[in-house]
């Protein structure tokens, strides 16, 4: 995973709440055993769509997506952040995020912004009004401003998320330094008690 | 000594000692594995030159793609097939037991963990999947992962988490007769709204919730995840007890008391504090269908369409609108006046033994409803033995029903068995999002019992006006 500081672009208003990971990135584009390329079935669904707004050529190169309420809801198919991020999405601003999406989001490197629904309205605005304008989203301050309207707000992260975005820090990297915790673990007497169910074939031994 | 609910009991025997770290690495005691969310997983242990832990404590099987149809027919989408086999590869590669299409211990993951008997009272359990909530029924922490997640545990069985807070929702009182499990789950989704459950884990509690059999159980965790929550949880009791006793993944003869003993410690202590609470009264309870786009969109089947003037404000008037116009459903629309093109039995929340058992009595010596399409899709190939030896395809076949081979099937658009657009479906699944069966596919989710009934009468309907 790469580290990301700053994300300095453009924005676009997706003016929809409750987009699920299906609408995301529907299943039949689950079907891949390849890590890249679900940009293209990003919003499929949507994209036949000439009005639909990734559509206009004002927001193309946009790397800052701004959702309705809880965004990312239902499926966990981390495909849904490999779409965005394929697509060439950085960060997702939104008033609420599907919980195992924000977790997911946060394992790529895809830097998910909370606001309250009102500011998101604000930026919504404002970038309706000029698609050109800049955003910028700060990982290292934790700030999203509009320079050219001097606007600014604050979100939070948690500080291990914002860390390893800042670090570009990979999550087996980080377990695997605390190896001997987990030895110790398995050779205590929690350790997990189902062994040998399955024959070679996978058929059951007993019951 | 404070007092401790499940959640935190099965918690605290999770964590890792964690000395100078801000991340809690919880140990994972089972890791099952299917076609779909895998594959990069194994991809990126490759490409770090990464092994798998525990291939002793990983189950992998196929479900999500597998065509439904007769054994002899190959797998005729390249790329599912080429999933199919990218599994097989990968769980030889890596020492790891795989379950796949056509092996006789085949079928939905979250079917197979329980009746295998691999998922027991007090384990983790995750899957990359969201309906791994399932397995909380029999008193396991289990939830669904990224496909990240899923690397890591391979390659650490631990995973990095953060506490989740803890909701008791009781349904207290006996359900009126003709309610099932299904309708439990479906009212608590629609009074907790699809975000409700965000944060926490969910214990279910209460005389209803006692009193359903384990397979009943299993119904109402596994939508949990539908009202937000990432886990469902139910006291280990005698039924849990009872329905794991002579699996092939527990302990047999005396080493089974041993251990039932220690499953019995997985309950909530008494006057234990949640962080929430919500009561439902089980005489309040009736069947439901989804009438709109989301799992909490439910009215009771003797009601009628809602209106958007419903809506509190103008953002859910506005959510109300679209999903009819998906739909194309009418306000005022009386439910058991709508007709159904197609009925799907099956899918992880209800295609286990006694939901086929439930809808065969229904069509037992009826017929369906003409130009309806009704398929009936065991969770797992045991399932479907089962059903077999009882007698339960002759019934449905008899009354045309389609019975197929295990698989998630119709649950989602990703296997052979899909919607066409425009086509209404009765559905026993879980989701009934926009696409959700098949791109324009229009999915009402119901019972095992209303499914049957709405196959019979070609529009939504209960067993009650079959009889
Ligand atoms: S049956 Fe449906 S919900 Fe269950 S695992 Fe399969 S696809 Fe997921």
């Amino acid at each position: 995973m790469r580290s990301v500081r700053l994300i300095e672009g453009r924005a676009v208003p997706l003016d929809r709440s409750d987009v699920d990971t299906d609408q995301i990135i529907p299943s039949d584009w689950l079907k891949r055993v390849e890590r890249t390329g679900f940009g293209r079935g990003l919003f499929s669904e949507w994209r036949d769509d000439t009005t639909f707004v990734l559509n206009q050529p004002e927001y193309s190169s946009a790397t800052i997506l701004l959702a309705g309420p809880r965004f990312g809801t239902g499926s966990s198919r981390e495909h849904a952040v490999w779409a965005l991020m394929d697509y060439g999405f950085e960060a997702i601003i939104a008033p609420s995020f599907g919980d195992i999406f924000r977790n997911n989001s946060s394992k790529q490197g895809l830097v998910i912004v909370q606001l309250a629904a009102h500011d998101v309205e604000q930026l919504s605005d404002m970038v309706k009004e000029d698609p050109s304008r800049l955003i910028v989203v700060d990982v290292e301050r934790l700030g999203v401003e509009v320079p050219d309207a001097g606007w600014h707000r604050d979100f939070v992260l948690d500080p291990m998320t914002q860390e390893r975005l800042l670090e570009g820090w990979d999550d087996i990297g980080l377990t695997l330094r605390r190896a001997p915790e987990i030895d110790a673990y398995e050779s205590s007497s929690r350790a997990p008690k189902m062994t040998d169910v399955f024959d070679a074939a996978g058929r059951a031994r007993r019951g | 000594m404070s007092r401790k609910t499940l959640y935190e009991k099965i918690w605290d025997d999770h964590v890792l000692s964690t000395p100078d770290s801000d991340t809690t690495l919880l140990y994972i005691d089972l890791h099952l594995v299917h076609e779909v969310t895998s594959p990069q997983a194994f991809d990126g242990l490759r490409l770090n030159a990464r092994g798998v832990r525990r291939p002793d404590l990983t189950l992998a099987t196929a479900d999500h793609n597998v065509p439904t149809d007769p054994l002899s027919t190959p797998v005729a989408d390249p790329i599912s097939r080429r999933q199919l086999e990218v599994l097989d590869e990968n769980c030889k590669e890596f020492g790891i037991t795989v379950f796949p299409r056509g092996h006789e211990n085949q079928g939905i993951v979250h079917v197979i963990g329980p009746e295998l008997g691999v998922t027991q009272p007090g384990m983790t359990i995750v899957c990359g999947d969201s309906h791994t909530s399932t397995h909380g029924a029999l008193g396991s922490l289990a939830f669904g992962i990224g496909t990240s997640e899923v690397e890591h545990v391979l390659a650490t069985q631990t995973l990095p988490q953060q506490k989740a807070k803890t909701m008791s929702v009781s349904v207290n009182g006996r359900l009126p007769q003709g309610v099932s499990a299904k309708d439990v789950v479906l009212a608590i989704v629609g009074r907790l709204g699809t975000g409700g459950g965000s944060g926490y884990v969910i214990e279910y509690r209460g005389e209803a919730i006692r009193a359903l059999s384990m397979e009943g159980r299993m119904t109402v965790c596994n939508m949990s995840i539908e009202a937000g929550a990432r886990a469902g949880l139910v006291a280990v009791d005698e039924t849990t007890v009872e329905y794991l006793r002579g699996r092939p993944g527990v302990p047999q003869g005396d080493a089974f008391e041993e251990t039932a003993e220690r499953w019995r410690h997985f309950v909530s202590d008494d006057d234990a504090e949640f962080d929430a609470e919500l009561v439902i009264d089980a005489a309040d309870l009736v069947p439901f269908v989804t009438w709109g786009t989301n799992p909490a969109q439910v009215v009771a089947l003797s009601g009628v369409v809602p209106s958007p003037t419903d809506g509190a404000d103008a953002d859910e008037r506005g959510t109300i609108e679209r999903a009819l116009e998906y739909m194309d459903l009418t306000p005022g629309t009386p439910l058991r006046s709508i007709p159904v093109d197609v009925v799907f039995i099956g899918s992880c929340t209800n295609s286990r033994i006694e939901d086929l058992r439930a809808a065969a009595a229904v069509a037992r010596g009826r017929k369906v409803h003409g130009g309806v399409r009704a398929l009936v899709v065991p969770g797992s190939r045991r399932v479907k033995d089962q059903a077999e030896l009882e007698g339960l395809d002759r019934v449905f076949l008899e009354a045309g029903f389609e019975w197929r081979e295990p698989g998630c099937s119709m649950c989602l658009g990703m296997n052979p068995d899909i919607l066409s657009p425009g086509q209404r479906c009765a559905s026993t699944s879980n989701r009934n999002f926009e696409g959700r069966q098949g791109r324009g596919g229009r999915t009402h989710l119901v019972s095992p019992v209303v499914a049957a009934a709405t196959a019979l009468l070609g529009r939504f309907a209960s067993p009650d006006e079959v009889a």
